[in-house]
């Protein structure tokens, strides 16, 4: 497995956010996230990419034992992530933001990575705004750049948190073809999103999150049917 | 988007750092260099006097920018180690006999030397704790060189005409420039601060230039998304502390070997090292190489023409620095480089793709 989540539990004082949550996700496999708001969505992916840690139990990425790696070591593990609000370098240009995650994600040097980011940004068609200062990008291309930084680092798992919120149906779409294709390159993918139609066309398995609790996991037609998920879920249509 | 892979041609990406008018602009910089350089053969001594206090706030002002603008560490502590410079320039000259040139370097790694115990306490805090705490150790620097009686405790010492014309090249200046002994100091001093000056703009500029200064720039606009790309963050961060600590150490003792005579409460000021040097990054740009340049010529040019009005020239730099704050913070040379898209030190990485259309 690439990634073994067992046990983890998070609170803060008496309110416990990720409640005894197992997860494991292969290599190049694509999982998705849904729940309400609150259900500790976000919370599992800063205990995974380690902006928090956990109040007990374990994640193992790719055979190692995260446990006290920060945030910069976990990524240079291979754990790439998205921001649900984009966080880009806005007085950096966009391809300068890319660089960023190649030069100290992946310890190349300026000149060794200049190919690899040129390609991720020519692939999620960002080439034309490559010199362009990233705080004046539009919302679509600023989460096109939370990805293609992300995929600037090399990573074996990207976690992507609600990328396609806030776009219009036909640059929803876009993305999704887009994020197909990432996963077509054998990178893992954990996908929290509360647009449903965008995260079943990628992913293979579904994870439903309430209050901190895995309530449901599998296949995701079969997950969507179950009355509890159903009931948390009222008027949202698969 | 499904056939894209095959027709798209090869393309071949390089990075490109300098373009056709940064290279003029480095032509420029070093003709106002070798100007200033040989500025002292025709100006008067007013004039070299006011330089050394302009070129010393303005590596003060750099130092100060890489470590708040860049690094996110908003210091009002690095009186410490002006003052700590200060101190061991006057230590070692007047104690030790040392040659006043090498007590500058020293100070240096003396300052360097201090300022890894100090980032372990100082670094524990955070944000405004962290602003606080380094005004707290500066405060505790200042309180124990004032115990320090063989250095004239809390009202201070004076080099001795001997140490302060003991400077080398001083007896060649007088001869050279057919100047008196006091003016051949000052010219000495003149240079001393252009070489500090223009060593700390390139060494910032240097590092900006480098992978660190990439990272930089990422800590500059967001800690945490630079974190979750792979930026050693704690580790920048105490390297730019130590780096700035050492470069304003040997400030502080140049600037102490000009003035011949430190007190703690002179050498150690938060008004003077500290409040001064934020108001020139400020007014002039934040997070930027240019804004410190700018801040520190129009703040020498208030002082040198303002200062005459006393309290009303403090609240009139006030007032100016609260109105940048409000209405350009990006600072002055954030409004320029805005509108004419210009910068005259070129960081910047750009893309270029060289189409392949034969291998397509």
């Amino acid at each position: 497995m690439l990634l073994e989540v067992a046990g983890l539990r998070k609170s803060f004082g008496s309110i416990v956010v990720a409640d005894d949550l197992d997860l494991t996700i292969a290599a190049s496999e694509a999982v998705g996230i849904i729940g309400p708001n609150g259900a500790g969505k976000t919370t599992l992916f800063n205990l995974i990419a380690g902006g928090l840690s956990p109040s007990a139990g374990h994640i193992r990425f790719d055979g190692s034992d995260l446990a006290g790696l920060p945030p910069q070591g976990r990524c240079r593990a291979g754990i790439g992530r998205t921001y649900q609000i984009p966080q880009p370098f806005e007085n950096l240009t966009v391809f300068e933001n890319l660089l960023v995650g190649a030069v100290h994600g992946r310890r190349k040097t300026e000149t060794e990575a200049v190919q690899a980011c040129g390609e991720i940004l020519d692939q999620l068609g960002l080439l034309k705004c490559a010199n362009a200062l990233a705080g004046s990008l539009t919302l679509l291309e600023r989460k096109r750049l939370e990805m293609a930084r992300a995929l600037a680092t090399a990573p074996k798992l990207v976690l992507l948190d609600e990328i396609a919120g806030g776009l219009t149906d036909g640059e929803c779409a876009e993305l999704v073809a887009t994020i197909g294709d990432i996963r077509k390159t054998g990178v893992a993918i954990l996908w929290i999103e509360h647009v449903v139609h965008a995260l079943f066309a990628v992913i293979d398995r579904l994870v439903v999150l309430n209050f901190g609790r895995k309530i449901a996991e599998g296949a995701p037609k079969e997950v969507m049917q179950r009355p509890d998920v159903h009931q948390i879920y009222i008027g949202i249509e698969a | 988007m499904m056939d894209a892979g095959a027709a798209r041609p090869t393309r071949v990406f390089r990075i490109e750092t300098a373009d056709r008018l940064s290279r003029t602009s480095a032509i420029i910089a070093c003709i106002v260099l070798l100007m200033l350089v040989l500025l002292p053969v025709f100006a008067g001594r007013t004039l070299i006097q006011d330089l050394i206090f302009l070129f010393y706030m303005l590596a003060l002002a750099q130092c100060w920018n890489l470590l708040a603008g860049y690094a996110g560490l908003i210091s009002v502590g690095q009186q410490a180690f002006v003052g700590l410079g200060g101190y061991v320039l006057f230590a070692l000259t007047l104690i030790g006999g040392a040659n006043p040139l090498l007590a500058i370097p020293v100070a240096g790694i003396v300052s360097a030397a201090l300022a890894l115990p100090t980032a372990l306490i100082v670094f524990r805090l955070r944000g405004a704790y962290f602003a606080i705490g380094t005004w707290v150790v500066a405060e505790v620097y200042r309180l124990v060189f004032a115990q320090v009686k063989a250095l004239g405790g809390g009202t201070g010492t004076s080099l001795s005409p001997s140490v302060t014309s003991s400077v080398p090249g001083i007896e060649w200046i007088k001869t050279a420039l057919d100047v008196r002994t006091p003016a051949a100091r000052d010219i000495a001093s003149y240079w001393l601060a252009l070489a500090l000056m223009a060593g700390t703009l390139a060494f910032v500029y240097l590092v900006l230039r480098s992978r660190r200064g990439l990272a930089l720039g990422a800590i500059r606009d967001r800690e945490a998304a630079a974190a979750s790309l792979g930026v050693d963050i704690d580790r920048i961060k105490l390297a730019v502390y130590v780096a700035t600590a050492a470069m304003t150490g040997m400030v502080g003792a140049l600037i102490y070997l000009q003035k011949a005579r430190i007190s703690p409460d002179a050498a150690f000021s938060v008004l003077d090292w500290t409040a001064y040097v934020l108001f020139i990054v400020v007014i002039g740009g934040i997070g930027t190489i240019e804004g410190p340049v700018i801040g520190a010529i129009i703040f020498y040019l208030m002082q040198r023409y303002l200062a005459d009005f006393g309290a009303w020239y403090l609240i009139l730099l006030g007032t100016l620095g609260i109105l940048v704050m409000l209405f350009a913070p990006r600072g002055l040379w954030g409004l320029v480089s805005e509108r004419y898209d210009l910068t005259l030190f070129p960081t910047r990485r750009r893309l270029v793709v060289n189409e392949d259309r034969s291998q397509g």
